[in-house]
């Protein structure tokens, strides 16, 4: 059996959904099935992560092995997955 | 009677609480984990709460409270243009009427929400009116920030578009026409600053007790019509300035109304001579007095943003407004005196009240 990711969120995306937890494993290939694994579990988070482009949101980072990806991005089995919100604000 | 000043900011919700008398109030927030919020208002049949916001991370949403205020829901879901368009940046506005809630957004569209703001859904048939390829943004983007309904009938709905203009439905969101002959578009080359649509309203309200007097503050004049919008009269003789953002209607004399002009548009955007003043006309239009007692009279140099005005529902009526340096300035007789009742707040976008019993 594949080994599922380890998906890392960052506090200010918890915050906003009040069951969410900060450590996640969810059964994925790709970056896409993280985000549809999510928004299964805290439903209303993809679109706090996506636009309807479909994409990461601008200031949103998904890092794995230390690239930011897509969407597309595959995914070794048991990655390590890191969403972090970017540098914004004023 | 109980009043609540409800303000959205760049850095969240916050709410300030009083009695009728409105002398003493009490500052609540920030709400909503400081999601910059450009409107916050209630829906006064049921209290609840709205807040209208994006958010750079995390993108667009519509924050609700059913008690005012103490706890917070949000969503989005359905807030969104097909994919491959381009997407929802902010929610700009909310109204709640008639059992419905409606959220403009930017790019410029129309929401609604039958569900208390769970879900929503486009009112598609504004995007589909033949101009919208033309629909150029403003300084503040191409934001839907002004949404009014007929409290008589629930099928007219008007709504205000930066740099775009007034649009009217009489078939609950079908079809639209524009509604704008008569304002005009300084910015535009001579002989062409009367167009169907283009103009840069900021902000219009309906006269209480009637169905067809609307106000309007522009970034070229304020108005008025008699005749839903069909028509507009400049109501501007008699002020400082033709640019301002905000508009208030009285809750009861439908010929009340307040302006806050801003002495113009390429002079600073802050009241005239840096001297606060709210104008009140008790004639729809016609005569003009400047209320300032309490205003401050030297260094104001704040903007004061296109939803940042209100009234409330008491007699005397209380009329409020929000500052980009951070007040709020009251008046609990109809304009005659001012206090300033909070201060260091974020930069305001928006100040509307919820009066309940």
């Amino acid at each position: 059996m594949r080994a599922p990711a380890v998906v890392r969120l960052p506090l200010l995306l918890t915050t906003l959904f009040p069951d969410a937890e900060r450590v996640v494993r969810i059964e994925a290939e790709t970056v896409a099935d993280v985000i549809d694994g999510l928004e299964a579990r805290w439903p209303g988070m993809r679109d706090r992560l996506c636009d309807t482009t479909p994409a990461i949101r601008r200031h949103i980072n998904v890092f794995v092995d230390g690239r930011r990806t897509r969407l597309d991005t595959a995914l070794a089995p048991g990655a390590d997955v890191y969403v972090l919100t970017a540098v914004s604000g004023g | 009677m109980d009043v609540r000043v409800l303000v959205g900011s760049k850095k969240g919700a916050f709410i300030l609480e009083s009695d009728a008398g409105r002398r003493d109030w009490r500052l609540r927030g920030p709400y909503c984990e400081h999601w910059p919020l450009t409107h916050v208002a209630a829906d006064p049949a049921s209290g609840a709460i709205y807040g209208a916001g994006g958010n750079a991370w995390f993108g667009p949403a519509v924050w609700r409270s059913r008690d005012f205020g103490a706890t917070w829901t949000h969503s989005s879901q359905g807030l969104a243009y097909p994919e491959g368009e381009t997407p929802v940046q902010c929610a700009w506005s909310v109204h709640a009427a008639h059992g419905r809630l409606y959220v403009g957004v930017e790019p410029a569209g129309l929401f609604v929400s039958d569900d208390d703001g769970a879900s929503f859904r486009e009112v598609a048939g504004l995007r589909r009116h033949p101009s919208r390829p033309e629909w150029q943004p403003g300084g503040a983007g191409l934001i839907l920030h002004t949404i009014v309904t007929d409290p008589a009938d629930p099928r007219r709905l008007w709504v205000g578009i930066s740099s775009v203009g007034v649009f009217y439905t009489e078939d609950g969101g079908e079809t639209w026409s524009p509604r704008n002959s008569g304002t005009r578009c300084d910015y535009l080359p001579e002989g062409q600053r009367y167009p169907e649509f283009g103009q840069c309203v900021h902000n219009l309200t309906l006269a209480p007790g009637h169905s067809n007097r609307l106000y309007q503050q522009n970034h070229c004049g304020m108005y008025r019509s008699d005749d839903g919008g069909l028509n507009w009269k400049s109501i501007e003789a008699g002020l400082p300035s033709s640019f301002g953002f905000p508009v208030a209607a009285h809750p009861r004399d439908p010929d009340t109304l307040f302006f806050l002009p801003l002495n113009g548009a390429d002079a600073g955007r802050y009241p005239p001579d840096a001297r606060a003043a709210v104008w009140r006309s008790r004639d729809g239009g016609a005569r003009w007095s400047d209320r300032r007692a309490g205003l401050p009279q030297s260094g104001a140099y704040f903007g004061v943003m296109r939803q940042a005005m209100a009234t409330d529902a008491l007699d005397p009526a209380g009329v409020y407004f929000g500052a980009s340096n951070g007040s709020v300035y009251a008046s609990a007789d109809e304009g005659e005196t001012w206090d300033c009742i909070v201060r260091d707040l974020p930069a305001i976008s928006s100040v509307e009240t919820l009066t309940s019993r």
